[in-house]
């Protein structure tokens, strides 16, 4: 062997080093802060590898090179098997620098969790005492659907947003799991059909930036893509105007038709928006009278419907992703739906219940704690569950006997 | 082709009928390719009256060294599918720029890269592995077979049986189109109505019970079997790195299975276990699957560990630096693999706290990972290092690795993870893992024992073009999915609307026409050893042609059946090194018979009832899976009355095998 491993590795990471230059790297020159300080905590994990990583590379060529066997000048020592020396360099040297590494990652994941509100809008500026605009975004069979819940308008696969504005994300899907992803704004995030998440970013620049889906959700996957559009405050009430002109409802009706599956959707637009729709789609309870999650969960956690809860129940109105295909499992029951027993009055109570989010609070300065999952209040205490049910449940009670 | 919505099922063949064969060109000209492949196969087999010999000697074999043998085949022949999918995919994302969707409609897209990581992983990677311990764990502990050497047998079969299913599916049917974990609700029954799905569950689930008994056949055998002396620090590290392994094995593999029970029951009979609506949660079949899925990836790099740390020592002409810490750093590497199977999915929401636990215990494992690498460093450091193609990969693992280890501890960090999760950066890094780690682990291990295996050596020449091949054609090919990840690119992409993407994807596609040249080349490796086999260049008649260490270089090249005619007594590490340095003479008459396990066709048999109900399910032919169901039962029972499983190898026959040898060494010497 007498051509030096390491050559051929050189020169095939050529084109990375030609790349950084000319290219769109995206994830290393992004346009939000949050992206930012990713990429920021992206170089600052390489550097820290590079301390050990280097010297080990250098090593493996210098000893393959200096230790071959046509090197009789080299010492050799066949029998030498141990040090005790060297044993706690290889152990140390790695430790340290995972040390060093823990702590830059505990910090950074805390601070970059997307769940939580923004601390600084950029590098300069704090983020102020203003409420994130509001983006709800329901990953559909195969495009996105954004619903801006303030301003009452919708749009699908175009999503417009103002420049140095937070903005809160919060994501849900109709039927398969998915991620959301703008390279340039922040980290991407799962939307997982009947649950909701979140991304807090912001856009520092203007312009016209990527946005993808970014797991793997079907065939028309690949065509799940958006353009998405940081403007500057006036060119976003512009963009608003305009699509208010440009009239069109999304109401319950309409959503069903939009879900269904299609491919490569151009853009388009809704001047109003039923304002239930987005926790419908995270309840799954778009249809008529079926039962939404949210209300399933309470009576689940006062102790089910019992007996009553094997009536309620229907055919199938509508199924999402049985438009998919046939869809049934060969040996089970047909797909069935629960009613629900609210009211139409007490439905709306409920979701105008959860939709009144407290203020948002900034971080205070001991943010280590993390805010991913917060504990869930109990918002849906509301529910009257059928008086006969609950009669039924209280005869029924039986004191435990310790 | 449209997925056929609402199948008709007759009793007969279930939903099983003429439109179930694709019709598309391109696999119909795969399957004219295999037809005729196949047809020309089984002609010449029979030509040449074949059968028998296979039967008799191959395929009821209960011999280690056969069944190795027939694994690391299997590994070579899906090795070649998956590669075939890799290459269809690379043509893909070329073609589909400028507004071509290119070559493959997203149907068939989607089943390709699907296969492509089931097969990599399932039925090349673990057949691979699984085939140098069965062949060298017993040579190095100086045993004569593994504890149980039909459920060896039936194991392998095993495998073979998921590998047909998984084949099947390209001729018959589809494939899932789920990505290689089928994440709910994507492969649930609404989602995925076909059979897709249907043939990954059944498929991995037969090849599964294969590799769960192979797990524990093996891990008895290193347990209970070492050669009187062998206490577990005088272990070979390849027989440590397998012992830990088979652990992993035997702890993981059943909650995979667990786990696709519970996806077949929500397909089969309509629970709601991973559904998302009626109380099911899809997040738990991502967690369960994951945490099979981390361990699975040591399971196919741990005992790669082994060889490279054999193949250093050996190369090198000096003992192993650091055994102890080698082991230590292999057990802690076990134990620590089950506790980050997390970081798969930090963007799916999990809080702050959870995700930086388990980025940090990621973190954690790259530091036994790092001892080894410098273990296998200062064990060069004051040798004389042979460069001889075993050592080569092990030199190319060693920079590739480094690599990908630290592009994987950058995943780890959970912000840097939310830019790069699901991107062709995350490609390119395991990709870097376990071409860099698995794969030329085996071809070094491949080079290293070929001469043991088969009493010949291999090409140098051919051999060195295709290390050259491989090493520049996996930089040309993953350094571009690094650069795009960091693009925003990501997986499973079928068509792109950016052009300037079009040239990094040229470049990947240039570097797998390299790879796929290495793969040529080593295939002509092989062909042009075995041709000129009896050439005395090529030929090993002292068993030991690299002045190895561990005991399998004490025996004859290829070792006779029972392989050694005494149990050898170790007194150390390096059992072989200590005993040519105490000029050992190999150990004369009186010579005893040897008693060795019976070869059966029940393991054959029993496989084959499992594929044909695992089809069965899949296409809804119940009476077919009863009927086979049953048949399964009743002979497994049926073997359990067979008394005739073992016998003696006489006297006589000990001593004409052990004189061929004795010529042969006087040959050589």
């Amino acid at each position: 062997m007498r051509i030096p491993f390491p050559l051929a590795r050189l020169t095939a990471l050529a084109p990375i080093f030609l790349a950084l230059g000319a290219c769109k790297m995206e994830v290393l020159k992004p346009s939000g802060y949050i992206a930012e300080r990713q990429k920021d905590l992206l170089l600052a994990s390489t550097g820290l590898m590079m301390l050990i990583i280097i010297p080990v590379m250098v090593l493996i060529v210098w000893f393959s090179w200096r230790y071959r066997a046509s090197n009789r000048q080299a010492t050799y020592a066949p029998d030498w098997d141990h040090s005790t020396k060297f044993e706690l360099v290889i152990w140390a040297a790695p430790l340290l620098i995972i040390i060093c590494l823990g702590a830059l990652t505990w910090v950074g994941t805390h601070l970059l969790d997307p769940f939580r509100p923004l601390d600084r809008l950029s590098a300069s500026e704090p983020a102020p005492d203003q409420k994130p605009l509001q983006v709800e975004v329901v990953a559909l069979d195969w495009k996105w659907l954004f619903i801006y819940p303030e301003q009452g308008v919708a749009t699908v696969n175009d999503l417009a947003v103002p420049v140095n504005r937070e903005i809160e994300f919060t994501l849900t899907s109709s039927t398969v799991m998915n991620a959301f992803y703008i390279p340039a704004m922040a980290g991407m995030i799962y939307a997982m059909p009947a649950m909701e998440t979140k991304l807090h970013g912001v856009f520092n620049e203007t312009g016209d930036y990527q946005g993808l889906a970014s797991h793997y959700s079907g065939h028309g996957f690949s065509g799940m893509r958006f353009k998405t559009h940081a403007l500057d405050e006036a060119a976003f009430d512009a963009w608003l105007d305009e699509t208010r002109a440009a009239g069109g409802t999304l109401d319950r009706a309409k959503y069903l038709e939009l879900e269904k599956p299609s491919e490569n959707v151009k853009p388009m637009s809704f001047a109003q928006v039923d304002p239930e729709l987005f926790d419908r789609a995270v309840n799954m309870c778009v249809e008529q009278g079926k039962m939404c999650m949210a209300e399933m969960a309470a009576l689940d956690k006062q102790g089910g419907t019992g007996l009553a809860g094997t009536m309620n129940t229907g055919a199938l109105t509508r199924d999402a992703s049985i438009r998919r295909g046939s869809g049934i499992a060969v040996l089970g029951s047909a797909p069935f739906q629960v009613n629900s027993f609210c009211t139409p009055e007490d439905s709306e109570k409920m979701f105008a219940e959860m939709r009144s989010t407290q203020p948002v609070t900034r971080n205070d300065p001991a943010p280590m704690r993390g805010l991913a999952l917060p504990r869930p209040d109990n918002r849906l205490g509301i529910i009257d569950m059928p008086r006969i049910i609950q009669d039924a449940r209280r005869d029924n009670a039986v004191e435990p006997k310790l | 082709m449209a997925i056929p919505t609402n199948v008709e099922t007759t009793f007969l063949l279930g939903r099983l009928n003429w439109d179930a064969i694709p019709k598309e060109p391109i696999v119909m000209a795969t399957f004219a390719v295999v037809a005729i492949g196949g047809i020309a196969l089984v002609a010449a087999l029979t030509k040449f009256k074949l059968w028998g010999y296979l039967w008799n000697e191959w395929f009821t074999s209960v011999d280690h060294k056969k069944i190795g043998i027939m694994y690391m085949i299997l590994g070579m022949i899906m090795f070649v599918r998956g590669f075939a999918d890799a290459v269809m995919m690379r043509i893909q994302q070329v073609w589909a720029f400028n507004g071509s969707e290119g070559y493959l409609n997203s149907h068939h897209y989607d089943q390709i890269f699907t296969a492509h990581g089931v097969i990599m992983i399932f039925f090349v990677a673990m057949p691979f592995v699984t085939g140098l311990m069965n062949y060298i764990v017993p040579l190095q502990i100086g045993a004569r077979d593994v504890s149980f050497p039909f459920l060896n047998n039936f194991s392998f079969w095993m495998t073979v049986g998921g590998a047909v299913i998984v084949m099947a599916s390209l001729f018959v049917g589809e494939f899932a189109q789920t990505g290689w974990l089928a994440f709910p609700p994507l492969s649930g029954i609404q989602a995925s109505p076909w059979v897709g799905v249907d043939y990954y569950i059944w498929g991995l689930q037969v090849a599964g019970v294969g590799t769960t008994l192979s797990g524990i056949n093996l891990m008895v055998t290193i347990l209970k079997m070492r050669a009187p002396g062998m206490t577990m620090m005088r272990m070979p590290v390849f027989t440590w790195t397998s012992f830990c392994t088979n652990i992993l094995i035997v702890a993981t593999f059943p909650v995979l299975t667990m786990t696709l029970i519970l996806l077949t029951l929500d397909r089969y009979i309509g629970t709601n276990f991973f559904t998302a609506e009626n109380g099911g949660s899809p997040m738990m079949y991502i967690n369960l699957i994951w945490i099979w899925g981390h361990p699975e990836v040591y399971i196919l790099v741990l005992p790669l560990f082994g060889v490279y740390s054999e193949v250093t020592a050996t190369f090198s002409g000096k003992r192993l630096f650091g055994y102890t810490s080698m082991v230590y750093a292999t057990v802690c590497i076990t134990i620590l693999s089950y506790l980050v199977w997390l970081h798969h999915f930090f963007t799916m929401g999990a809080g702050a706290s959870v995700n930086s636990f388990f980025g940090i215990t990621t973190m954690i494992i790259s530091i036994p990972t790092g001892a080894k690498i410098f273990n296998w460093l200062f064990t060069m450091y004051r040798g004389r290092v042979r460069f001889e193609l075993p050592m080569m990969w092990t030199v190319a693992f060693m920079l590739t690795f480094v690599i990908g280890g630290m592009t994987g501890v950058l995943l780890a960090v959970p912000p840097a993870d939310f830019v790069l999760h699901n991107s062709l950066f995350l490609i390119a890094h395991f990709h870097n893992v376990i071409i860099g780690g698995v794969v030329f682990g085996v071809f070094a291990a491949i080079n290293y024992w070929w001469p043991k295996a088969f009493g010949f050596k291999l090409n140098r020449f051919w051999g060195k073009v295709s290390f050259w091949c491989w090493v520049i054609g996996f930089w040309v090919a993953f350094t571009p999915l690094y650069v795009l990840g960091l693009m925003g690119v990501t997986r499973r992409v079928r068509v792109f609307d950016d052009p300037s993407l079009q040239i990094w994807f040229i470049i990947a596609g240039i570097g797998a026409f390299l790879i796929a040249c290495g793969i040529g080349s080593m295939f002509l490796q092989f062909g042009i050893s075995i041709w000129k086999r009896n050439d005395p260049a090529y030929r090993d008649v002292t068993g030991d042609p690299w002045n190895g260490r561990t005991l399998e270089w004490s025996t004859s090249s290829p070792p006779p059946s029972y392989n050694f005619a005494f149990t050898p007594v170790v007194h150390g590490l390096d059992a072989w090194t200590d005993m040519k340095a105490a000029g050992a003479q190999r150990p004369r008459a009186p010579y005893i018979p040897i008693h060795m396990p019976r070869y059966t066709g029940s393991g054959v048999i029993l496989a084959g009832l499992s594929t044909i109900l695992g089809m069965a399910m899949i296409w809804y032919i119940w009476w077919l899976a009863a009927v086979s169901f049953a048949g399964l039962v009743g002979f497994a029972i049926y073997h359990t009355f067979n008394y005739n499983r073992d016998f003696y190898v006489p006297v006589n026959e000990v001593e004409s095998v052990e004189n061929a040898r004795d010529r042969a060494l006087a040959q050589g010497a």
